[in-house]
């Protein structure tokens, strides 16, 4: 094995460090979150078919799509002479469950190796302690920071899949949220806005901004959109199909990334109850937790002003779960999906689409594997899986939700 | 007047109703991709028919259809909507709708509890299925319905997807399967891959409706659906047009009928769609193209004034290939056809015209390879076998000296050699799931209208080739379509085609890193490269030139005969080949019957010659052939089967009742443990039987997800199979972590091995019948297991303490390291034997799971039957030290059953005795992973790796070519 290319704390000067894109009010609200640390960073924008390309020629084709577009974006960037390949980093997120996504930074230094950028250090981003890197400290102050941008990142998202649709003025909600982009990002460099109490300040303004916009009462259909992560949320994995339901005179919604990260904590916390294990990492998860829900508590009180509710909270999603699926599933999404699938089916969202990778391990079980026993449970929710893929038509896609949508209860 | 219109796949379809909704006219016809074309034709009929109209409700369906209702504004209704509304209308007792169309299957229950499904992506049993299959059998489809009526066997043909049924059809074909069971086998898939496909778990019952092209048509198609479904479905009245009426019955929005053709010429020019740069800039181009590859001829002579001559064939997938050489090498007489799903008939046809024109020459060898060697070096006395990528090898190095990268595209396969030192390196040869190859643009040839040559020139200065991408056959029709929706002329869907076949096969297949890991001399083969479009999309892609030879479709059999030539200079003696008179006399009579000799029952079909002895192929073992009971003595599978089978069913009944385990996944480890922890606790354990038919069709209709992987699948068979012994009392664990053997960074399970029991509680209904113990444990920690455990049974055991679960823990503990350790004492023994006997070793690398004769279709007997002895992962994994195994990976090692495959390739890696051969299955996620990373591990010590990918598939073709040129690449093959 070669030794990899390692991120020195001089790089932090140097180096830009590029970030995969994903979504995009998060994702740009955690690169101000790394810069206000003192790193340069910078989401990537590259999202034309020439990524998919780039990802089948340099990664298995059997693996998995999202690490095909992750890894076919930076090396499409890398490629594309728009960076100086000796000046710029990679930052991954690496989960650290059975699923095969923690092997994604593994394949994505092969790639680099084979396509002869294997001078760029790779940063995993992961808080099982994975590969660190010397000149990358994920201290308290970063990670503080980062779930700062997740929360703002999850209003923005909810408020804007609420207002648009109604939306007197077409492209009104998205220029309010992008104007609140802006602000945050400026604070967010400055180290500001990050703390609980100013969380919930602007989350409550926020809510007033989007509550002020004029709408117009339509009838929409209700869709939730749910599945893998990165399909999900990126319209690179999802053919933009976010801007598809749009046209199709929809209303979606998807539920947030924080829900995401405190499964993940959680995670820990089953299997130190289930199989037993280290006390100090027990004690580890319930503090992140304990903190977790304190962020979401202040988000939840904020956005709990009409014309908005607050969304479930992680403990009502999780409870839905009961008796359904265990737990113990947390490969992945595991039960998460199909705890989400249960709450946007209760909470009117009936019209579900469950958007995973072709092939997806842990969607073999939590997704479609569990489809049946909601319907029994909830007897109007539509349910649609659909697999993504780098060559899966987008018209056979769109066929199949023109049917959820045309027989939509 | 209401219109609805259809635009499907392949075909348009039209329907005029009045106001009352009666039928006053109805049409269908191919489109050809010539959408806009087609609708006009249909329209100015509709006109001529009802020159008064003008203004009608209009709406259109379809896949095709979305694109041409966005262009010109039209209502769009969603074809299974619309079958709805149609059936609901005109059937109203109807409960369940089952409709195939050209490329789409789908399935309606109708009533309170609607739900509608389409087949996903990866699912072609449909109506293009059944015409591609049409053109394998060499029959026109409207025949098949009659044919299969005559059918006296019927021959399972795995069904999850069109492609892996070809290549379970494909060979069955070539071994002289008679073609009337054929078409009965096909209907039988296609209903299978429906029901199981699109059901997923929900009963069919009650009125069905049959609608759609086949079930129209084919009556067989009908009867093989009420079979499976048990039920006597009806096929209405215009079965063909529910969609069209459907929509009709919709259409709300106005439409003037004269305007719209002028309508859609218009927006037929103004579609857009991602394309790549065309294949040449001018025609110029083409001639400088043309004029380098005239240059790579291979030598010729006339056959008339030859006294001696070499034979080779290559009885391909498809088509039969003969080449007739001279002693110089020179090719004398050439012959190439489509082996019509005979190539017995083709050979004698050929022998016969042979001895009739040269009555004088003398062959002195003949050699044969491909699908059908063995059936035609039997059948025919041909002096010897060669495996293919030996024979294409041969005819490669004897144009191009220095060769060092062949790549061949033919039919069915793409194989790749790699050469160094003049040996063959290393091979790839595609799998079922990335089939694009000839056979693929020829059926896409004909779907569009064009035989394959034209389809090719049509290709060459297309403007913009539609970009395609790189997957199976499946995908690629939906992407055709897309293509065809966005306006993409035919010329730029052959040109993307073409396209699409080289980057299939560079990165799907090859995956090199650079241009440079491919080499320096190429020589391209195969019928496809006969197609400039390919050849050129090719040389454009990787930048290089390359050679191809002018008898690029021939380079099989004519390898074959400078084999039989080298052989027979080697060792000069007369040829074995049926002479002339033998010839008159020759008779071929095929005849299947099923194998009684174990439990496998394999289909055999056995092929009788003149000469006599019988020649038997579809067997899994020699035991219809020698009549003797296979060895097992050097085959560490079976000797573990025999070490769980050992452990049996109890005859005696337990104190506390009987316990079922379901035989697959973990369990094919875990038994000895499980069986030890409840025999102890005082349960009769009754552990379902190995995988049969049977079980494989038990659980069919409960699976939710299509792709998973087919050791998952059959988990819904076992348990089934233990339902109906009425064991109220089963036991299958959720278990994230496996045993933890020090070998990686974790010790998880997959998430389908870890999880797989939530999937069986949620969708096998009857497990809500009995106590279905499926929590989540872990084998790492005693104590926390103790008392899950204890929380687990008590709850249905009231009498069973903590204290009895502890006790019964230590045997399990026990039994399970017994086992373990047995399999690695009986692996040295396998490994030591083999060395003492100058054998082979193969590792024969998977998971415990691969063991199941079911799911490794007996691949390792087919391997001890080629001299090897065999072990399996686990025996060699423990032998490699943890530490210095991870300074080599450069992957997350985390799964246990993973680790031990990186392990094992290793310790292959450093021993020359052993070769690897990693089992994959279809759909194996982790394997994407490990996979590469095995291969890795090998090359990197100069090893080659050789995959084998299973599934339901239950064809050996494809396995038996890879480890016959891994035996022959490091030349244990006679």
């Amino acid at each position: 094995m070669e030794a990899h290319a390692v991120f020195t704390p001089e790089m932090k000067k140097t180096h830009t460090i590029l970030i995969p894109s994903m979504l995009p009010w998060h994702f740009n609200l955690l690169r101000a979150a790394l810069v206000s640390c003192g790193y340069k960073a910078e989401v990537l924008a590259n999202t034309e078919r020439a990524v998919v390309e780039t990802g089948l020629k340099y990664v298995n084709n059997d693996i998995c799509y999202p690490a095909l577009l992750v890894i076919g974006q930076l090396l499409n960037a890398l490629e594309s002479g728009n960076y100086d390949v000796n000046e710029v980093a990679i930052i991954l997120t690496q989960t650290g469950g059975g699923c095969r996504a923690s092997n994604y930074i593994h394949l994505l230094r092969k790639a680099l190796a084979q396509a002869g950028f294997s001078q760029v250090p790779v940063i995993s981003l992961n808080f099982a302690g994975m590969e660190s890197q010397p000149g990358f400290d994920l201290n308290w102050k970063m990670v503080k920071r980062m779930l700062a941008a997740v929360v703002y990142g999850d209003v923005l998202m909810y408020l804007s899949n609420k207002i648009r649709p109604y939306e007197a003025t077409s492209g009104e909600a998205d220029a309010l949220a992008k104007s609140w982009l802006a602000k945050l990002e400026t604070l967010f460099q400055e180290g500001k806005g990050q703390g609980l109490s100013n969380i919930q300040k602007f989350v409550k303004e926020m809510a007033k901004d989007f509550a002020k916009l004029p709408i117009v009462v339509k009838d929409k259909i209700k869709v939730g959109v749910v599945g893998e992560i990165y399909i999900k949320y990126s319209e690179l994995g999802n053919n933009s199909l976010e801007s598809f339901l749009q046209k199709q005179n929809c209303e979606y919604m998807l539920p947030g990334v924080l829900n995401f990260v405190m499964y993940g904590a959680d995670t820990y916390l089953t299997d130190y109850k289930l199989y037993g294990g280290k006390l100090i990492t027990y004690g580890a998860a319930k503090t992140a937790m304990w903190y977790l829900e304190r962020l979401e508590k202040a988000m939840r009180k904020a956005l709990d002003s009409a014309p908005f509710k607050a969304p479930a909270s992680y403990a009502e999603t999780k409870a839905m779960a009961k008796g359904i699926i265990g737990y113990g599933n947390n490969m992945g999404e595991g039960w998460l999906l199909t705890a989400e699938m249960l709450e946007l089916a209760k909470s009117g969202y009936n019209n579900i689409i469950c958007a995973q990778p072709f092939g997806c391990l842990p969607n073999h079980i939590a997704g479609r594997g569990m489809i049946n026993k909601i319907k029994e449970l909830v007897v109007d929710a539509n349910i649609l899986p659909i697999d993504y893929d780098a060559s899966a038509s987008k018209v056979n896609q769109e066929n199949r939700i023109k049917l959820m949508l045309a027989t939509a209860k | 007047m209401q219109i609805g219109l259809d635009i499907g796949s392949t075909t348009i379809k039209i329907a005029v109703l009045d106001e009352a909704g009666k039928l006053l006219f109805a049409k269908y016809q191919r489109h050809y991709s010539q959408i806009a074309e087609n609708i006009q034709e249909l329209l100015e009929e509709v006109l001529v028919k009802f020159p008064l109209v003008q203004a009608v409700h209009l709406a259109v369906s379809g896949s095709a259809g979305i694109g041409v209702a966005e262009d010109c504004d039209l209502q769009f209704v969603q074809e299974v909507f619309a079958e709805k509304v149609c059936t609901e209308r005109l059937n109203p007792d109807t409960d369940v709708v089952v409709e195939l169309g050209g490329e789409d299957a789908k399935l309606l229950f109708l009533g309170k509890h609607f739900d509608a499904r389409m087949n996903d992506s990866c699912a072609g049993g449909t109506g293009a299925f059944i015409d591609q299959m049409a053109t394998l059998l060499d029959i026109a489809t409207e025949d098949m319905d009659a044919m299969a009526k005559e059918a006296k066997n019927v021959y399972t043909i795995a069904s999850r997807c069109g492609v892996f049924a070809k290549s379970d059809i494909q060979p069955l074909l070539n071994q002289g399967a008679p073609k009337n069971d054929l078409a009965a086998s096909i209907f039988q898939a296609v209903a299978k891959q429906a029901v199981t496909g699109l059901a997923k778990g929900r009963p069919i019952r009650g009125n069905v409706l049959y609608l759609g092209g086949p079930l129209t048509f084919m009556s067989c198609l009908r009867d093989c659906f009420d079979k499976i479904l048990n039920v006597k479905g009806t096929c209405p009245e215009n079965s063909l047009y529910y969609v069209a009426m459907g929509t009709a019955f919709c259409a709300e929005r106005v439409v003037n009928l004269r305007d719209l053709p002028k309508q859609l010429a218009t927006s037929a020019a103004n579609r857009t769609f991602d394309h790549l740069a065309p294949l040449f800039a001018s025609e110029d181009e083409y001639e400088v193209f043309n004029a380098r590859h005239a240059a790579n001829c291979v030598a010729t002579g006339n056959i008339n004034e030859a006294s001696e001559v070499y034979i080779g064939i290559d009885s391909g997938s498809t088509t039969i290939k003969i080449a007739v050489i001279s002693p110089k090498g020179e090719l004398l007489d050439s012959f190439y056809q489509s082996n019509k799903g005979n190539p017995v008939v083709a050979v004698k046809d050929f022998l016969q015209n042979f001895y009739a024109k040269h009555p004088h020459c003398k062959i002195l060898a003949t050699g044969v390879t491909g699908y059908g060697e063995d059936l035609i070096r039997h059948g025919f006395g041909i002096d010897y076998g060669i495996v293919e990528t030996v024979a294409h090898f041969m005819a490669a190095k004897s144009l191009q000296p220095d060769v060092d990268f062949i790549l061949d595209i033919g039919g069915q396969d793409i194989k790749c050699l790699k050469i160094h030192n003049g040996c063959i390196d290393n091979i790839f040869l595609n799998e079922a799931c990335s089939s694009g190859c000839g056979s693929f643009l020829q059926t896409f040839a004909e779907i569009l209208g064009y035989s394959a040559e034209e389809f090719a020139q049509i290709g060459l200065f297309a403007d913009k080739p539609v970009d395609l991408g790189s997957r199976c056959t499946v995908f690629m029709n939906s992407s055709v379509k897309q293509a065809q929706k966005d306006g993409a002329s035919v010329e730029n869907i052959s040109a993307g085609l073409s396209l699409s076949i080289v980057k299939n096969a560079l990165y799907k297949v090859i995956r090199p890193g650079s241009k440079e890991a491919i080499g320096k001399h190429i020589v391209v083969q195969g019928g496809t490269f006969l197609n400039d479009c390919v050849l050129r999309a090719f040389e454009k892609e990787m930048g290089l030139e390359v050679v191809r030879p002018n008898i690029a479709g021939l380079m099989g059999a004519y390898g074959a005969a400078l084999y039989a030539r080298e052989r027979y200079e080697q060792n000069p003696k007369a040829s074995t080949l049926l002479d002339a008179t033998a010839l008159a006399r020759f008779k071929h009579q095929v005849k299947s019957v099923t194998c009684g000799l174990c439990s496998n029952h394999c289909h055999l079909t056995v092929n009788t010659f003149a000469s006599g002895k019988p020649f038997i192929s579809g067997n899994r073992c020699e035991r219809p052939v020698t009549h003797c009971v296979p060895d097992n003595s050097l085959n560490l599978y079976r000797q573990k089967l025999e070490l769980l089978e050992a452990l049996g069913n109890e005859e005696e009944a337990g104190k506390l009742g009987v316990m079922g385990i379901p035989m697959g996944l973990n369990m094919y480890e875990l038994l000895p443990f499980w069986h030890g922890f409840f025999s102890k606790l005082g349960f009769k354990v009754v552990v379902s039987p190995l995988t049969d038919k049977k079980i494989c069709q038990m659980g069919q209709n409960t699976i939710p997800s299509d792709t998973v992987c087919y050791p998952a699948k059959l988990m819904h068979g076992h348990i089934k199979w233990l339902l109906e012994q009425g064991v109220t009392n089963i036991f299958y664990p959720c278990m994230t972590y496996n045993v933890e053997e020090g070998n990686g960074e974790n010790c998880y399970n997959c998430p389908v091995v870890a999880y797989y029991p939530e999937v069986l509680n949620a969708n096998v209904q009857e497990l809500e019948k009995c106590n279905f113990f499926f929590d989540y444990i872990g084998l790492a920690n005693h104590k926390v297991l103790a008392k899950k455990l204890y929380a687990m049974l008590s709850k249905a055991f009231l009498n069973i303490t903590l204290k009895e679960i502890k006790t019964a823990l230590l045997s399990a503990y026990a039994a399970y390291d017994f086992f373990e350790e047995e399999v690695r004492r009986l692996g040295r023994e396998i490994i030591a034997t083999a060395r003492e006997q100058g054998k082979p070793i193969i590792v024969l690398a998977g998971r415990p799971y691969h063991i199941d004769p079911k799911v490794n279709h007996c691949i390792d007997r087919l391997i001890t039957t080629m001299g090897a002895a065999l072990v399996s992962e686990d025996a060699v994994s423990s032998l490699v030290e943890p530490k210095a195994l991870a300074t080599e990976l450069e992957v997350l090692n985390q799964w246990t059953y993973h680790s031990r495959l990186y392990a094992a390739a290793n310790y292959v890696a450093n021993n020359d005795d052993m070769q690897l051969v990693q089992l994959v299955n279809f759909g194996c996620g982790c394997d994407a992973i490990t996979a590469d990373e095995c291969r890795r591990l090998l090359e990197a010590k100069g090893k080659i790796y050789t995959q084998i990918k299973i599934d339901d598939i239950d064809n050996l073709g494809t396995a038996k070519i890879r480890l016959r040129s891994l035996f022959a690449a490091v030349g244990l093959e006679s």
